[in-house]
């Protein structure tokens, strides 16, 4: 027999609303992917709430150095150094500490090391592409990689997708499991991305843009860019709905 | 001018895209980088409970296996014990209840070995039916859509289940039914997930 959980918050919502709905005519990969029906609501039970745990035996110390974790001894990838740094914090501005953040992206050339690949920009013997690390106790994380390229893809006839850097990010619970992009400060391409526009809201498609960070940039080495990422909070009055009943 | 609620906003979501595996699963994309991939291990050496094979498709609205999808599974132990300090109770050793998978290149097949999770005590103290939770991206879907796998041979609990009770179009519920067979010995259930079309599979916003 199982014991009832402990009381417990829920997840706050999701804001349907601010993220990309699933239809989007412009990007027309999700015209035949995006469910027609509307989402079923459910409120939170144990499911939803727990999720996997993950620790410092499940990765190697260099994983997180992707001008390191794939390169020949002494030899670096082509592109422009830079460091991606920021917090992981929920809706209610609490850091996530210990929780994995995983990246992928193309190298400087715009070509992502993936046999599905065919793109002319050149694979760069020295770079692999991918990166994970764990939040200190702070919810502080960093990588270290180069830019990536803007690269074509086949959408409209003329379609560049701008530079970025995939994401994913677990949190505690289940519900909180996301995946998103990071985009850099300045770059054109935002403004054209039929990607991007999935996305309603001016000030949420603001949210995935990182910042130049001149002062964790390092002098003559490394420039620094700076991205947090908000997962869903947890009500935590005393009047919560308790999980196991009343 | 009233107070201002000093809420932060969650970062809104983008799809995963067509290189996903780089990231999440590198071996598939063709390349050997990590000491070791996440996920591809959900119960670990020393779970109890009956040992199965869940496999699929995941079905475009033209009727097309997806064939560039990752999918996450995250489940209870077979006496319905999530592998987290907020859920009371032990797991065995070794046990984290969660996997990854991604869908063959030809084929859109997908697969996983785990074991049959038990009943999980629900809100205000109802049982829910075993089921094991799926959250699916892809190239093409902008927000990772949830959904929950639910097995045919626990008829009983699944018309008890308080989820499944939620969900008002009674034709809809089988969607999340996965169907058993035996090969070579083995349970293996068959659960083909509808983005769209007349069999859509219930997702759910959690």
């Amino acid at each position: 027999m199982t014991k009832a959980p402990p009381i417990q918050g829920e997840f706050y919502q999701r804001d349907r609303r601010w993220h990309p709905p699933a239809f989007h005519k412009d990007y027309k990969t999700s015209v035949a992917r995006s469910p027609k029906l509307s989402l079923i609501s459910l409120e939170n039970t144990a499911s939803e709430i727990t999720g996997p745990r993950f620790g410092h035996s499940d990765l190697a110390p260099g994983d997180n150095d992707l001008l390191t974790n794939y390169a020949q001894p002494e030899q670096s990838p082509i592109g422009e150094r830079i460091i991606v740094h920021g917090r992981v914090l929920d809706e209610n501005a609490r850091p996530v500490p210990n929780t994995l953040v995983e990246i992928w992206q193309a190298n400087a050339s715009g070509r992502y090391r993936h046999k599905k690949d065919a793109y002319l920009g050149a694979i760069d013997p020295n770079f692999g592409g991918c990166g994970r690390t764990m939040t200190d106790e702070n919810g502080y994380y960093y990588f270290r990689t180069v830019k990536p390229g803007a690269y074509p893809w086949r959408n409209w006839v003329n379609d560049w997708r701008p530079a970025h850097i995939h994401v994913s990010v677990f949190g505690t619970g289940f519900a909180q499991r996301l995946i998103t992009q990071l985009y850099f400060e300045g770059d054109p391409l935002i403004k054209t991305c039929p990607i991007v526009a999935t996305i309603p809201d001016p000030d949420a498609v603001e949210q995935l843009i990182a910042r130049l960070d001149r002062n964790a940039t390092i002098p003559l080495d490394t420039i620094a860019y700076k991205f947090d990422i908000v997962l869903r909070g947890r009500r935590s009055t005393l009047f919560e709905n308790r999980l196991e009943g009343n | 001018m009233p107070q201002q609620l000093d809420y932060l906003k969650e970062t809104p979501s983008q799809t995963a895209g067509p290189y996903v595996h780089i990231g999440l699963a590198p071996g598939a994309a063709g390349f050997e980088i990590y000491d070791q991939e996440l996920g591809q291990d959900i119960t670990g050496p020393n779970a109890e409970g009956e040992r199965i094979r869940i496999e699929g498709l995941v079905i475009d609205g033209t009727g097309s296996p997806v064939k560039d999808v990752l999918l996450e599974a995250w489940q209870a132990n077979a006496a319905g014990i999530y592998a987290h300090p907020e859920h009371p109770g032990e797991v065995e050793e070794g046990f984290r209840g969660w996997g990854r998978v991604i869908t063959d290149f030809d084929s859109g097949e997908w697969g996983f070995e785990t074991v049959k999770p038990g009943l999980v005590m629900g809100r205000n103290g109802q049982m829910m039916a075993p089921h094991i939770n799926l959250w699916i991206v892809a190239r093409g879907i902008n927000v990772g859509l949830n959904t929950r796998l639910y097995f045919d041979d626990e008829a009983e609990a699944n018309a008890a289940d308080p989820v499944i009770n939620v969900i008002e179009w009674e034709k809809r519920r089988k969607t999340l039914i996965a169907k058993r067979s035996e090969r070579d010995g083995q349970a293996v259930y068959r659960f083909d997930i509808h983005l769209q079309g007349d069999d859509e599979t219930v997702f759910f916003d959690i």
